[in-house]
């Protein structure tokens, strides 16, 4: 599953623009996952600028 | 009978310029835009072409906060190429000009409505006849011939409409940018880094906003952007390049450097700007391509709905324009960024020594390019070329 760091989030629609599936639902300064539509391919997690987003499944997926 | 004859969706560059094209022709016309303000937050480097600008109208003294007369290209060992280029352009205040061609729309006769949400389409025999959208959190619709789509990177209302509009990782940037003050550059010179170190598979730009302010921003390639983190990247270069500098705004973007997709039109619907991808994909700049495609789509939709064919046919007229007035190029920039981002940082140091050793009075785009004609391939040229619209 995708976690979001709310407070973190800049709601750049980076991830929305890259995900396959349309399951990101971003507003001025909301975002949510819709998770029965999400397929955990993590690639919004990947193309976030300031690591907002992450898995539950793989909490180091992103390297610094 | 509709609400409106056009509603177009997302108040920037693109959606504005669409907007008062529309209402220029006599079209009921209403853009909605999802934030509370038009031009703002700024997700922009704010760099435009003075030629490409002009097309569309003559620069006004508040919209500029930096005039640009050269460009400077470093290699990963930050050797420099520096080329004069008078007349190249301008950084924009994007909050003022986005606010400018909204009004323009509006003294065209296009309504506004700020705060607007659109999270559907309505159709009617498949053909889109309006939007659903919150105002303010309350659901609303709205009826018409037709939509118009400039809702950005995210593009989410072309989906809607049934258009594959999801972007691949080697065709976006992965962005984020600081506005800082306190900094001491040259205010007439853009400044660009490229390479691995500070922006893999995209380059890192400093770009003067006037008295002492600068705009500095670096774009990773969506597919190494899983092992890098664009703010770090800002941070760290500030530290190493400006450590006197203090940010007075910070933001995160996607820049699609996409091709312009193959199908920008559903029946009774025109995606435009960034969310038909047109974008330059060698520069990222989107401002002046997603004027030049608002305007076009603006002008279509009038023809469209004065001829009562909005379906696909009815649209056809709007992919041909664009691709004539910029498309052909944009494929064959395209081309372009798909090799130079990849080339590594060995090979750039290699160009930029063999560009150094032009002398500078001498190094016209031309004589550059004769003297690096046999290395291929020859990035410093090319997004030079792209950036100065050569």
């Amino acid at each position: 599953m995708i976690l979001v760091k709310e407070n973190r989030c800049d709601f750049c629609g980076t991830c929305v623009a890259v995900c396959p599936v349309d399951a990101i639902e971003l507003r001025e300064a909301d975002i949510s996952i819709v998770h029965a539509t999400c397929i955990d391919c993590d690639i919004c997690i990947w193309v976030c600028p300031i690591d907002v987003l992450s898995s539950d499944q793989k909490p180091e997926a992103k390297n610094d | 009978m509709t609400d409106y004859d056009v509603i177009v969706v997302g108040g920037g560059p693109a959606g504005s310029m669409a907007a008062h094209a529309a209402a220029e022709k006599g079209l009921k016309t209403i853009m909605l835009e999802k934030d509370r303000d038009i031009g703002y937050p700024v997700r922009c480097g704010e760099a435009v072409g003075d030629v490409a600008l002009r097309q569309f109208m003559d620069p006004r003294p508040e919209w500029i906060a930096a005039t640009i007369t050269k460009i400077r290209m470093r290699s990963p060992n930050n050797t420099k190429i520096d080329f004069d280029s008078p007349g190249a352009g301008y950084i924009l205040h994007r909050r003022i000009f986005d606010y400018a061609l909204a009004n323009r729309a509006s003294q065209a006769g296009a309504e506004i409505q700020t705060r607007a949400y659109v999270d559907g389409l309505l159709f009617e025999n498949d053909t889109v006849r309006g939007v659903k959208y919150q105002y303010m959190g309350e659901p609303r619709t709205l009826s018409a011939k037709l939509v118009i789509a400039a809702d950005g990177v995210e593009s989410r209302i072309g989906r809607m409409a049934g258009i594959r509009t999801a972007i691949k990782l080697r065709d976006l940037e992965s962005g984020y940018q600081v506005t800082v003050g306190n900094i001491d550059i040259d205010q007439e010179m853009i400044d660009f880094y490229v390479g691995s170190n500070w922006a893999p598979g995209g380059y890192l730009w400093v770009f003067p906003k006037g008295d002492r302010m600068a705009n500095i921003g670096l774009g990773v390639i969506g597919t190494r952007a899983k092992d890098y983190n664009s703010h770090d990247l800002i941070h760290d270069f500030l530290k190493e390049h400006y450590p006197k500098a203090s940010m007075l705004t910070s933001v995160c973007g996607g820049v699609p450097i996409a091709q312009t997709l193959s199908q920008i039109t559903a029946n009774g619907i025109m995606l435009t700007g960034d969310a038909a991808r047109m974008v330059n994909p060698v520069s990222g700049g989107g401002i002046v391509s997603g004027m030049h495609g608002g305007k076009i789509a603006g002008e279509v939709a009038a023809e469209a709905i004065s001829t009562g064919d909005v379906s696909i046919k009815g649209l056809a007229e709007y992919p041909r324009r664009w691709r004539k007035a910029g498309g052909k190029s944009h494929e064959a920039l395209h081309r372009i960024s798909e090799s130079i981002y990849d080339i590594d940082d060995d090979k750039l140091n290699k160009i930029a020594a063999k560009l150094e050793g032009v002398p500078e009075k001498d190094r016209s785009l031309l004589k550059i390019f004769t003297t690096v004609a046999r290395e291929k391939p020859k990035i410093l040229l090319d997004v030079t070329r792209a950036f100065t619209g050569f």
